[in-house]
């Protein structure tokens, strides 16, 4: 039995800028990682197979760079990776996307049973949150979002009973295998990649899984599947300035906040 | 020869093959260890045993140590005289009576002399463990009152009181003019003189077999006892580490290989023989800093345990068996716990202090290798650290591109080789710490006042790694080391200054083994020689930093034997010399923050950061003055904790510029 980790390689985007002329993303030199939320992801599918004795399998849409998500996720431990690559996915939205990746862990069930897939809750450079919900649906399996715990699991009679953590309360729900769970950062502490299997990680071939092998129909997938199109990337506006302290009155004070507001916004060089 | 010729020649070679069989026992199971090469440099591994060994360099750092000292060669001395003992007893023609009369006579007044001091150094060792306790010589497994080390004592003790017996009878029985050459055996003879001869003949008689009996089971007693070390300390100090410790091996990453150490039989031979050579004299013990604070590491321990694990799991390990007393874990004697191996801060108080050169502190890295790359098993703190590291090159996880930002505030150059005569690698505590800010902009103040050409990376520079190594991630280390070697080959660096002595120690030593070959100059040694030269000119001194102690920082001082330097700049700047801590230079206690502890909670115990500022403030200053970034914090935490806000710390670059001040 599969457990699927899909996963998605980002741009590090606490290293982003945008270009305030072009309204794109600068992404020259920026690092790319894998997006946090997933490694949660990972981590989670390792501890079911942990328990229960799954085959983990992280899977990936991306250009074929995006091999490097999945060398991270060898490192961490999975048993297998698909890299879904090819130019005619190239430029999807999430509605693209969830079809490939559905179609992916279609083809990969023919293998064997896939009673549980993990995603992260959202990307970090899309911020969407619907890939993970669009693959349940397309693949009918009940859809468990926001899950920070997983309370219990009953492979033979087909349940499991999650923690779902949502604005200021939890909710305990049970569900039917098979499921489609997204998970929130508070779900568990990703594992350091071990030598061993980080020397694993950097022999490893990455397979790739092609249109020529999923047969989608090109018009509904990447660019052309995509009726989302970005009209604009830019940086909201700067909020107005504050005044702080009594300059007049208490002129000492007011540079001491003044000095200690630039400080604690790094500002200052010390 | 006689019956009893015989018969004393039957038990001398029982006791000589069984003293060989357990040695041999002992000894053997130091090559379960793994290969490593410590045989190349014949000559200065035979000064070494010279000068540790026979003149006993270390043991006599501490004044108890001559006690040792003469112990120790009286011990040598009667060593000539105890096989005489042996020989003349199976063979009674063959003395040193043979050597004639005024050698012999010169033999027996040395002996008799140092049979004395040998017994007054016993009562002297004797007095010392019971009266006089040293709190160091105590483990919870090792009692500072043990059998062993009293009953060694003793049969020293016995053995030389035996020797007075057989001499003073031999004084009256034989040749009365003997006593001019036997001044204590005279002694024992006078008292003799009242009784009979048969009876002075059987004193004679029980003396030689009271000496003959304790001196073979001193014999072997030994291989079993701490006083092994008797038998290792040559080698052991024949190959110890040539180099200082301030460097640790590199590992090939293979596929199917283990790294690290998790059982005793992944240490090298070397590592085992220490465990052999060990005296338990304690020094480590009472030098090291975790041991000192209360927490679960004792490097004594350390090496204790390794040895108790080796003598356990040995014969395990020759039938190819797992061992049964597992190395890493907390159930007792004979095991490290991980508190205990994550607790070192690699000061490296332990190495140098240990009289028998005992290499504690690279076995704890190796351990931590195998707990952070075999077994990623490490303070939970630890995750945020490595991933920072590895992915945006800091300790902190600010963004690369910050590194730059405290030299917005004046014009400083990109390193270029064909303008630049130094790179000044910043580091990181440098470039986003915003205290250790302020050191690097006085830094640079200087070097720019000095006139010499300088350049920094810029956001190429990347973090040295050296937390990563000493804390046993060498994977890592190893890729960030080979990137920072090609990109300063690649920038044609010839000359580095370094700010942070971690930095330093790291560019310096360690990516030696990465090939790289420049001068790396630490700020303290630079600044020195600039006001040495005068391209530094003190415009008025810093007197109103006031009294001032100074701090070594370990990877300074210790690892790297700068002492004088920044000594030196702190009296040309201030006018005065630094007032020292009670524990200075070698011996200074490290803040805290080394072995990557500055990035890992200090729950255990209390904080070694007060206890060293403490220490600083009894000597009543106005300012500590550090040269190393994490001591800066360190000390600067400190005061905060203990409200003394009104004691500054300050890097020796901030006291120099200092005296360049125009506005006071
Ligand atoms: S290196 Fe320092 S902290 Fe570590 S065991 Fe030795 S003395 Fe103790
Ligand atoms: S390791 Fe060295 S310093 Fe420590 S107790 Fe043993 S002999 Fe003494």
């Amino acid at each position: 039995m599969y457990v699927v980790a899909c996963i998605k390689q980002v741009p590090d985007t606490t290293q982003v800028q945008i270009d305030p002329v072009t309204n794109t993303l600068k992404r020259e030199g920026v690092p790319f990682i894998v997006n946090p939320f997933d490694t949660h992801a990972i981590e989670e599918s390792l501890r079911l197979k942990d328990r229960f004795g799954f085959r983990v399998a992280a899977i990936t849409m991306g250009p074929p760079n995006a091999e490097y998500a999945l060398r991270k996720a060898i490192s961490m431990g999975v048993d297998e990776v698909i890299l879904l690559s090819d130019r005619a996915f190239g430029g999807a939205d999430t509605l693209a996307t969830s079809k490939v990746l559905t179609e992916a862990i279609l083809k990969l069930s023919t293998k064997d049973e896939v009673p549980l897939i993990i995603c992260g809750r959202q990307t970090i450079d899309g911020d969407t949150a619907q890939v993970g919900p669009g693959i349940a649906t397309r693949l009918n399996y009940s859809q468990l979002t926001l899950v920070d715990r997983i309370e219990h699991i009953d492979i033979e009679n087909r349940k499991i009973i999650v923690r779902r953590k949502l604005e200021g309360r939890y909710e305990i729900v049970e569900s039917i295998l098979p499921s489609l769970l997204t998970v929130v950062r508070e779900i568990n502490k990703p594992r350091y990649p071990k030598v061993p299997s980080r020397l694993l990680a950097d022999e490893s071939e990455i397979p790739i899984w092609d249109n020529k092998f999923l047969k989608l129909d090109e018009q509904t997938i990447g660019l052309k599947g995509s009726p989302t199109r970005v009209v604009k990337i830019f940086s909201p506006e700067r909020e107005k300035g504050e005044i702080i302290g009594d300059g007049l009155k208490d002129p000492e004070g007011a540079a001491k906040l003044l000095i200690e507001k630039l400080l604690s916004k790094e500002l200052l060089p010390f | 020869m006689t019956a009893q010729n015989v018969f004393f020649g039957i038990i001398v070679i029982a006791s000589l093959i069984f003293f060989s069989w357990s040695c041999y026992k002992r000894f053997n199971l130091v090559t379960l260890g793994k290969p490593e090469n410590r045989f190349q440099n014949v000559w200065k591994r035979l000064m070494g045993v010279l000068v540790y060994v026979f003149a006993q360099k270390r043991v006599i750092n501490k004044p108890f140590g001559f006690n040792h000292f003469f112990l120790f060669w009286s011990f040598m001395i009667l060593l000539l005289a105890n096989t005489e003992f042996l020989i003349n007893g199976i063979f009674p023609n063959i003395s040193f009576a043979l050597l004639g009369k005024p050698l012999n006579h010169g033999l027996l007044f040395l002996f008799d002399i140092v049979s004395f001091i040998a017994l007054i150094c016993v009562l002297n060792a004797f007095i010392r463990r019971l009266f006089f306790t040293p709190s160091y010589l105590e483990t919870p497994y090792v009692k500072a009152k043990s059998f062993d080390a009293l009953l060694i004592l003793s049969l020293i003790g016995i053995l030389m009181l035996a020797y007075f017996g057989i001499h003073g009878a031999e004084i009256i029985l034989t040749d009365i003019n003997l006593h001019t050459y036997m001044p204590f055996s005279n002694i024992t003879s006078k008292i003799f003189a009242n009784f009979s001869i048969p009876t002075i003949e059987n004193i004679s008689q029980v003396s030689w077999w009271v000496h003959a009996i304790v001196l073979l089971t001193f014999l072997n007693y030994l291989p079993y006892s701490k006083h092994m070390h008797i038998l290792a300390a040559i080698p052991n100090c024949y190959f110890r580490n040539l180099e200082k410790p301030n460097t640790q091996p590199r590992e090939i990453f293979k596929k199917g290989m283990q790294y690290g150490v998790s059982k005793v039989q992944d240490f090298t031979w070397k590592d085992l023989l220490d465990g052999y050579a060990c005296t338990e004299c304690g020094r480590c013990q009472d030098a090291c800093p975790a041991y000192n604070t209360d927490k679960p590491l004792n490097p004594r321990q350390v090496i204790h345990d390794m040895k108790i694990n080796l003598l356990e799991n040995g014969k395990y390990i020759k039938k190819q068996e797992n061992p049964k007393v597992p190395l890493i874990s907390n159930i007792g004697e004979g095991s490290i716990s991980e508190d205990a191996i994550w607790s070192c801060t690699t000061c490296g108080a332990c190495l140098d202090i240990c009289p028998e050169l005992i290499e504690h502190m690279p076995k704890i890295i190796k351990m931590r290798r195998f707990l952070v790359e075999m077994e990623s098993k490490f303070p939970e703190e630890l995750l945020n650290l490595f991933e920072n590291i590895e992915q945006r090159s800091n300790p902190w996880g600010i963004a690369p591109a910050d590194r730059v930002k405290w030299a917005s505030y004046m014009n400083v150059e990109e390193f270029n080789a064909d303008k630049n005569e130094y790179l000044f690698y910043v580091g990181c505590a440098g470039s986003f710490d915003s205290r250790n800010k302020q050191v690097t902009l006085a830094i640079a103040q200087l070097l720019n006042t000095s006139g010499i050409s300088w350049g920094i990376l810029g956001k190429e520079e990347k973090c040295c790694g050296d937390s990563l190594r000493r804390l046993g991630n060498e994977y890592v280390f190893d890729k960030i080391a080979q990137e920072n070697v090609t990109l300063l080959k690649n920038k044609g660096v010839k000359k580095i200054i370094t700010q942070c002595p971690h930095c330093y120690n790291t560019l310096k030593n360690d990516y030696k083994q990465f090939g790289l070959d420049v001068q790396v100059i630490h700020h303290s040694e630079l600044i020195n020689k600039l006001l040495d030269t005068k391209k530094i000119n003190i415009k008025h001194p810093a007197d109103n930093l006031g009294n001032m102690v100074y701090h070594d920082s370990c990877y300074l001082g210790r690892h790297n034997d700068i002492y004088e330097a920044p000594r030196n700049v702190i009296e040309l700047s201030t006018g005065n010399k630094p007032i020292e801590m009670n524990r200075n230079k070698n011996n200074s206690f490290c803040c805290g923050a080394g072995g990557g502890r500055m990035w890992m909670e200090e729950n255990l115990g209390v904080r070694m950061n007060i206890t060293r500022v403490k220490e600083a403030v009894d000597k009543n200053p106005k300012t500590i003055g550090v040269a190393c970034p994490y001591c800066l914090t360190m000390f600067e935490d400190g005061l905060k904790d203990l409200k003394l806000n009104n004691i500054y710390v300050k890097d020796i670059a901030e006291v120099v510029a200092e005296t360049l001040r125009t506005d006071n």
